[in-house]
């Protein structure tokens, strides 16, 4: 078994108003370091290895269906080896 | 003329699609199924709104792999009149109908009220019983209607007049130059966020959605005609 | 495993630990007499969330026996999922309000939508289709970021729930006050319309049929919510967190279709939602019910969690879950039916004959009990009672006016109070049209909704005012339930009949106590006099923080028909030139009113006071103009008196208001008395409503938007209506941001 993490956050040049709300949130409890948020998805999957690699599988579920790519970025992280 | 009322699990806006076209539009329409796989007998498809499948990763995201959606896709190939109404919309763009995407909406909060349109567009088959650059009331019920698209795709748009309806008042969710409702460039696929089958009926405060549904009705009738 | 730490039956009673679970020694006792010997960690937990005050009222039962329950329009009465009452042409409606006080208070967005969720089961559980949610909303002032950040949250839980599943949000009430700073109460309420003939029971009939769990899996999420909801709220309750259920909507809405479908099936028996104390209390009250038992096979319920004990497995609230009892040998039709919507449908017990629960996991017997013991003879308290020192000296003031230095700044001021202000802050996320049925939005005095295929409508409003109630618990409970059935009048509808939701401190204090027992007999005598009998509710107590309770708050939710939609009426003017009417006299009567509040920062004195055959006949006077077609617009008088419902009836209109006023102008224009209409009139139909009400004529409906008041032939208010509608509009936006 194999967890992969998968991050997905909005583009840079999408407006994320929840992120702002967030950011003005910190900045009025005094966090004035704060110089930007962000807010995306963060997903774990499980996945038993079949003979494509696991890379190019997550990467299609990434495209199709996870992310979408028109406003969204991903990236990806394999963990080997998850014993149950 | 036929229509179909698409129903995804957790479309909510079904039943009040189904009724403006079978009680004010008095044209035949049936319910159908998120399985089914032929659209053939059907001679207009509507995507209704709701929380198709929760929304839960995305509007729409999951919505778009229903058996079902091969054959929308196939209807709008064949040159049918597609609608999508909010969710519908989203799912048409999840499933790449229409161009561009869905954000949240700016003010990050549901909203529920009915809003200021103008018909940009008044020479689609979705339009054309309206004048041009009519202004009407139609309600908007929800949380993710901030339309997004880039640059070039926003320009296609503009110059292939696919921008069909605009925020006319105050621009409820944050959208993109004000984009209400857009077609694809052959012009029988609309996604609008804005609710016309809720704008049926004086009694419940408007009836200005209803030409929108006597349009495609009038086009469908035009053209069958000349075929026959 | 869990299993394992679970404590013997001696070192239970040993180490008292089933004070831990709400039960006193002496009902522990009453347990060991019961079964006759020592209960299991698993049967001790049935017995503390059964006999919890939420699932067995044994504090309030012998109050909830004083409402009058019966009307030729009940078809149903208190005890099952929601009451029904008779609508016409083999029509009925099903309603009930509920509360989610304390998992709000803890986490609030899933606390409200929980709440939510939870009704609208109760509701579809009767067979009915719900058609619409109201909620009735009380927090602390919005000067805390603490309240703020409630408010926000159970508006936006509301939203989510109700938005997601398609049932329209059409109304309610939310109002603002110091007393339920730390305690919120978020009170849900659900309206169906079902066929007389598909009416359903939560009843386990017929030896040997099967008992099949349907919706979501069993986590650990809410083991005792129960008996969580029944006890004060301390600085301890946020470690409790994980008492709080969270919803899902999505699921919810795929089990209300599949239940729907459901009905239609005659191999189906009985069907309960798994509410508060889940698979315990639907086992146990479906089967008590009926006369029967129930045996289930716990390990076969769906677990979303590995290694549940039985007592984990009872106790969850997990939510979108609901026991149904079908006839056996039609378990495959069944599985079919829910699997078209993609949810399962396990048959995890039968019906036996020896009225007892028994509960068989990894091959044991866990627990095995008498199920009238645990639905039915939960013991009952009467609980001492005592008038507060307070309410004495609160009679022995007299009715005094608040001073006020300029009426029109005043306006302005109450305008702006939370209580008062608009609410499109919070029913602008409410999706209240879903459905297409709602005529009346949110925002006029009820909320209408059309019954679609026929000639008519429904009204439907909660309401209390908890400062009437505290200062005069009889006479505010006589209040709340008149003035919900003035909003139904207002709109063109006939009272049916009442839900309500008592929302109390706690009960062992004998002050409490009182105030729950006149408060229930104020209701109960308004809604004999009304004809709007009680068809169900529910009872929320320990509403305190650190020992501090908040206003008796007994919300009640009010159903009225409107026989004709043309009866439809709003609070807003229609027409310039119409006649505006003020039916009722004004007394100098400020006793927890809004402007006592504005210009004292607290309350005090005597409530208004309230004559029931007065206000009777003036409902059925109002409601035959209406019928008559005498009425553009009406509105009730309430919370800042005549010059805010002038106000409001001009807001969101094009026009303007004058009226002429005499006497005391504080009075006139900002007292609280009670029974009290402001309509208007087509000139021509003056004589005739006249005749009807004895309205007395103050204004007209101009075309000019100016608010002005002239009074003693003085103009004191005149200012654009937009002024005023700036202030009332903008005030929640303005103290959230």
């Amino acid at each position: 078994m194999m967890k992969v993490k998968v991050h997905v956050t909005l583009r840079e040049s999408v407006l994320d108003p929840q992120g702002t709300a967030v950011k003005n949130s910190l900045h009025a409890m005094n966090y004035q370091e704060v110089q930007d948020v962000r807010i995306g998805k963060y997903l774990e999957l499980l996945i038993e290895p079949s003979d494509r690699p696991v890379e190019d599988v997550v990467k299609e579920m990434c495209e199709k269906l996870l992310a979408n790519t028109v406003i969204e970025n991903y990236e990806f992280e394999v963990e080997e080896a998850v014993t149950q | 003329m036929k229509f179909a009322v698409i129903v995804f699990p957790g479309s909510n806006c079904d039943i009040d699609m189904y009724h403006a076209i079978k009680d004010e539009l008095k044209e035949e329409v049936e319910y159908v199924w998120h399985d089914a796989e032929n659209l053939d007998q059907f001679d207009g498809i509507l995507l209704p709104g709701g929380f198709s499948y929760g929304d839960y990763l995305r509007s729409g995201s999951i919505a778009r792999f229903s058996k079902v959606m091969n054959e929308v896709v196939k209807a709008a190939e064949a040159g049918k009149p597609v609608l999508g109404v909010c969710n519908g919309f989203q799912i048409l763009l999840e499933s790449g109908l229409l161009p561009g995407a869905m954000l949240r909406n700016q003010g990050l909060k549901f909203i529920c009220r009915p809003v200021e349109l103008e018909v940009v567009n008044n020479e689609t088959m979705f339009t054309k019983a309206y004048q041009p650059n009519e202004r009407i009331t139609v309600p908007v019920a929800h949380g993710e209607g901030n339309y997004f698209c880039d640059e070039k795709t926003l320009q296609q748009l503009e110059t292939n007049g696919q921008i069909v309806f605009r925020y006319a008042g105050e621009n409820p969710n944050g959208s993109l130059s004000d984009i209400a409702g857009i077609t694809n460039e052959r012009g029988n696929v609309l996604g609008m966020m804005p609710h016309p089958e809720r704008a049926v009926d004086e009694l419940l405060g408007s009836a200005d959605g209803l030409k929108l549904f006597q349009s495609i009705v009038k086009h469908w009738r035009d053209s069958h005609v000349v075929t026959a | 495993m869990s299993l394992l730490l679970e404590p013997a039956e001696q070192q239970i009673k040993d180490e008292k630990i089933y004070r831990e679970m709400g039960l006193t020694d002496d009902e522990f006792a009453l347990v060991e007499k019961i079964l006759g010997r020592l209960p299991n960690y698993t049967e001790l937990g049935l017995f503390s969330v059964m006999w919890s005050e939420h699932c067995s009222y044994k504090n309030s039962k012998p109050l909830l026996k004083k409402f009058p329950v019966t009307g030729e329009q009940v078809l149903q009465g208190p005890g099952e999922g929601a009451g029904i009452v008779d609508i016409g042409d083999g029509q009925a409606v099903a309603f009930k309000i509920e509360s989610h006080n304390h998992p709000s208070a803890i986490e609030p967005y899933q606390g409200a939508a929980t709440g939510v969720g939870g009704i609208i089961r109760d509701v579809f559980s009767m067979g009915a289709r719900p058609i619409a949610i109201l909620n009735s909303l009380r927090f602390g002032e919005l000067d805390s970021p603490r309240v703020r950040y409630l408010f926000e949250q159970v508006v936006a839980g509301i939203a989510g729930y109700g938005n997601c599943i398609g049932i329209p949000t059409v109304g309610g009430e939310v109002q603002f006050d110091r007393s339920y700073d730390g305690n919120p109460l978020v009170n849900a309420m659900c309206v169906g319309l079902i066929n007389h003939d598909e009416i359903q029971k939560g009843q386990a009939k017929g030896v040997g049929n099967t008992v099949m769990y349907v919706g979501a899996k069993t986590g650990r999420d809410g083991i005792h919510g129960a008996t969580f909801a029944s006890e004060e709220l301390t600085e301890d309750s946020d470690e409790k967190r994980p008492a709080v259920q969270v919803g899902d909507p999505f699921m919810e809405k795929l089990l209300l279709e599949a239940c729907l479908e459901l009905i239609k099936s005659d191999a189906l028996i009985g069907i309960q939602d798994m509410g508060a104390a889940g698979l315990t209390s639907s086992s146990a009250e479906m089967a008590s019910k009926a006369g029967s038992g129930i045996e289930m096979n716990l390990d076969l319920v769906p677990q979303r969690e590995t290694g549940m004990s039985a007592y984990e497995m009872m106790l969850s609230e997990s939510q979108e879950r609901m026991l149904i009892v079908i006839e056996k040998g039609r378990e495959e039709e069944i599985q079919a039916l829910f699997h078209k919507y993609d949810l399962d449908a396990v048959a995890v017990g039968k019906v036996t004959d020896d009225k007892r629960l028994r509960l068989l996991h990894q091959g044991e017997v866990v627990a095995d009990v008498p199920v009238d013991a645990l639905a039915e003879d939960a013991p009952v308290y009467h609980k001492p009672s005592q008038e507060p020192a307070y309410f004495r000296e609160f009679q022995a003031l007299e009715n005094t006016e608040p001073k006020v230095e300029n009426l029109e700044e005043t306006l302005h001021a109450l305008l702006k109070q939370p209580t008062i202000a608009s609410k499109e802050w919070v029913y602008d996320q409410y999706d209240y049209q879903v459905r297409t049925n709602t005529v009346v939005t949110p925002g006029s005095d009820a909320a209408v909704l059309r019954i679609r295929g026929t000639e008519k409508a429904l009204a439907m409003k909660t309401d209390c005012n908890s400062r009437y109630l505290y200062l005069d618990p009889e006479t505010g409970g006589k209040i709340a339930v008149a003035e919900a059935a003035r909003n139904i009048v207002c709109s063109g509808g006939q009272p049916l009949a009442i839900t309500d939701c008592l929302n109390f401190g706690s009960p062992d204090k004998p002050e409490i106590f009182w105030q729950m027992e006149k408060a229930v007999d104020g209701m109960s005598e308004a809604c004999r006099t009304l004809n709007a009998p009680v068809i169900g509710g529910n009872v929320s107590l320990y509403n305190e923080t650190n020992g501090t309770a908040v206003y008796p708050t007994p919300v009640v939710g009010m159903v009225g028909l409107i026989e004709k939609l043309d009866y439809i009426t709003t609070q807003s003017f229609k027409q310039a030139g119409d006649f505006v009417y003020l039916i009722g006299e004004t007394k100098t009567e400020f006793g927890g009113s809004e402007l006592q509040k504005l210009t004292e920062g607290k309350i005090s004195g005597k409530a208004p006071e309230l004559d029931l055959a007065v206000e009777q006949e003036r409902q059925q006077g109002l409601l035959k103009s209406i019928r008559e077609g005498l009425v553009q617009s009406a509105h009730d008088l309430a919370e800042g008196g005549l010059a805010v419902a002038l106000a409001e009836s001009a807001f969101k209109t094009s026009l303007g208001v004058t009226a002429e006023t005499t006497g005391s102008a504080v009075t006139e224009l900002f007292s609280e008395t009670q029974s009290r209409f402001l309509i208007s009139v087509k000139p021509e139909h003056a004589e005739a409503f006249e005749q009807l009400t004895g309205g007395r004529k103050i204004g007209e409906v101009t075309a000019q938007p100016i608010f002005r008041i002239v009074h003693n032939g003085e103009k004191v208010i005149d200012q654009p209506v937009d002024k005023f509608e700036e202030s009332w509009r903008g005030a929640i936006p303005c103290l959230l941001s």
